[in-house]
């Protein structure tokens, strides 16, 4: 599993993924503090409806997309965790998966 | 360093990695004014990500060629070049007019020259399970370990390349073992490559480098599965073990995290938005643009850089950024010639490590030709066996295929399975692959809000057919 392998004293953030409440760290991306609170599931894809997760980590691969305060279609690898995002998974379909 | 304020410069920089930084710190030393572009909110491009931001733990734990980074930086941000950081490049026309997304808005930016130095990705490597998440690319894990101090503790390496060990090697050092290392060099490759052991003695530092690696692993006890060949991932909505034949037998490792290297191939995207000229490079298997021995593509006072140009290593980009940086100061009345050869002379040096390097770890023959249940499309879920009816139907390239089947449309825009692609149609059609080419990139480079173009400065600015199917996102 994911976990810090240090810590740094950077000041704590939080947000919520799914209504889940979650730390993140300040100059963490959304998909870093998501991996590190171990979330792998982001997504579901359009066509099949099947899980995704971040699988570049460097805003190529959109696979880590997500809903960002509403915004859907959002890079979770390219957007920094600010105090009070709320995060969801970006649902393939009409029903939010669990 | 300064912040934007006008919409011209003598030259806009794309990408803030090595090459980047270095052409910026050349030409405005030679009193052009110049522009920095680059998505992330810090300088140093995947390469030096975090460079500003990491303390001495973790860049000890990244090791000294990391650290070089920090200087790179230093220097860039000394240097009179305006940065634009969290700035995505969406579109470039032909007059060098640059479109730039900076998230609440768009920006338009007049350029005399521009150097892309957008650098190189992962090589696309569908296998079944690729897409379950937990499986990464083995740069993701190098990416959240300088950038943010997260690791996995039961990571899977599976590929090639030196990369593939060397992230191995700095998880160890961060204290978490990786689970196993499961290598697809085929033993033939070993013979191919000795004859290009003594020019590669000439970068013996690399050699050497690379074998203290690997060491470290052995000395700690990391099982190194040689040759592999049947690799799949398996697991139910997430990644749960990975299988594969290595020295005879069927192997089944569990872990909740299997990173995948075969290797980094230039990102094409701008320098096919701007149909500079692209050819087929053997050694390094994938596409590249065509330049001059200044880095100039075949577009007039457009310029690739760095890795963007071929693959070459973070010390080669560095010095390609100053050449090209070079290039533009003396296109412009203030030359440096003995400066030039200098940096031509080490640029050669650098070179000496590839031959080895492109043809030990050529990409494995499994993903090349992927079984026909694999998906190769990721975003639009199409499988290999898709393309080939696609072409067994007729489509006699990539675009045709695109259209068939929607691969390549998805909101990755075909940057993760364009070679692969490519790779199979020609497979299929018993073609050179430098006949097959590749997709035709259209802007929007990537997905933006309407929002984002309604905001545009001038309303001049709208180059882009919003008709087009690339900007077509779920």
């Amino acid at each position: 599993m994911f976990k810090r392998a240090e810590e740094t004293g950077a000041p704590a953030l939080s947000f919520t993924f799914e209504g889940k409440p979650l730390k993140a760290r300040s100059g963490d991306t959304i998909a870093a503090a998501l991996l590190a609170a171990d979330e792998r599931i982001f997504r579901t894809t359009p066509v099949t409806e099947t899980p995704r997760g971040p699988f570049c980590l460097m805003g190529v691969c959109f696979d880590c997309l997500v809903e960002i305060d509403g915004v859907p279609n959002r890079q979770a690898c390219m957007v920094q965790v600010e105090e009070g995002m709320q995060v969801r998974r970006q649902s393939g379909s009409a029903e939010v998966i669990s | 360093m300064s912040a934007t304020t006008k919409n011209r410069y003598d030259v806009a920089i794309i990408g803030a990695g090595p090459a980047g930084m270095a052409a910026a710190v050349e030409v405005t030393k030679a009193g052009l004014s110049a522009i920095v572009l680059d998505e992330q909110p810090a300088p140093g491009g995947q390469i030096y990500r975090g460079i500003e931001t990491s303390d001495e733990k973790r860049t000890k734990i990244l090791g000294p060629d990391y650290a070089a980074g920090r200087d790179i930086a230093r220097a860039f941000r000394d240097s009179r070049a305006e940065y634009l950081p969290g700035a995505t490049v969406w579109n470039i026309d032909s007059a060098l007019g640059i479109d730039v997304s900076l998230g609440q808005g768009s920006k338009h930016i007049q350029a005399g020259a521009i150097v892309v130095a957008t650098g190189a990705i992962e090589r696309p490597t569908p296998m079944p399970g690729w897409t379950l998440p937990g499986v990464t690319t083995a740069g993701a894990l190098q990416i959240l370990l300088k950038a943010n101090g997260v690791v996995s503790d039961d990571v899977v390496f599976v590929g090639s390349g030196p990369l593939l060990s060397l992230i191995a090697a700095q998880m160890l050092k961060a204290g978490v073992k990786p689970r196993a290392i499961v290598e697809t060099v085929p033993q033939s490759r070993y013979v191919a490559a000795l004859k290009h052991l003594p020019a590669a003695l000439g970068a013996a530092s690399y050699l050497l480098k690379g074998m203290a690696m690997m060491l470290s692993l052995r000395r700690a006890g990391v099982p190194i599965y040689r040759d592999a060949t049947g690799i799949r991932i398996e697991g139910n909505g997430k990644a749960e073990a990975v299988t594969f034949t290595s020295g005879g037998k069927s192997h089944r490792l569990e872990t909740t995290s299997v990173a995948l290297h075969q290797g980094i191939v230039p990102n094409q995207q701008v320098t096919r938005l701007l149909r500079c000229e692209h050819e087929w490079n053997k050694s390094q298997h994938c596409f590249v643009p065509k330049v001059d021995e200044y880095f100039e593509t075949t577009m007039a006072d457009v310029y690739v850089a760095g890795d963007g140009a071929g693959i070459g290593g973070a010390v080669a980009a560095r010095l390609r950024g100053r050449l090209a940086g070079l290039r533009i100061a003396e296109k412009a009345g203030r030359g440096n010639a003995q400066e030039r050869r200098s940096v031509t002379d080490a640029l050669m040096r650098e070179a000496k490590i590839r031959p080895l390097l492109e043809t030990l770890y050529a990409p494995s023959p499994e993903i090349l030709a992927p079984a026909d249940e694999t998906l190769v499309c990721r975003c639009e879920e199409v499988t290999a066996g898709d393309i080939r009816k696609a072409v067994d139907l007729g489509a006699p390239g990539p675009n045709q295929v695109k259209s068939f089947l929607r691969s390549g449309m998805g909101p990755c825009q075909g940057r993760m399975c364009g070679l692969a692609v490519s790779e199979i149609i020609a497979s299929r059609r018993g073609e050179p692959i430098s006949e097959i080419g590749y997709y035709r990139i259209r802007p929007p480079l990537k997905p933006l809000l309407l929002s984002e173009l309604a905001a545009l400065e001038s309303e001049e600015a709208v180059p882009v057919d919003l008709a087009d199917e690339s900007a077509a996102l779920h």
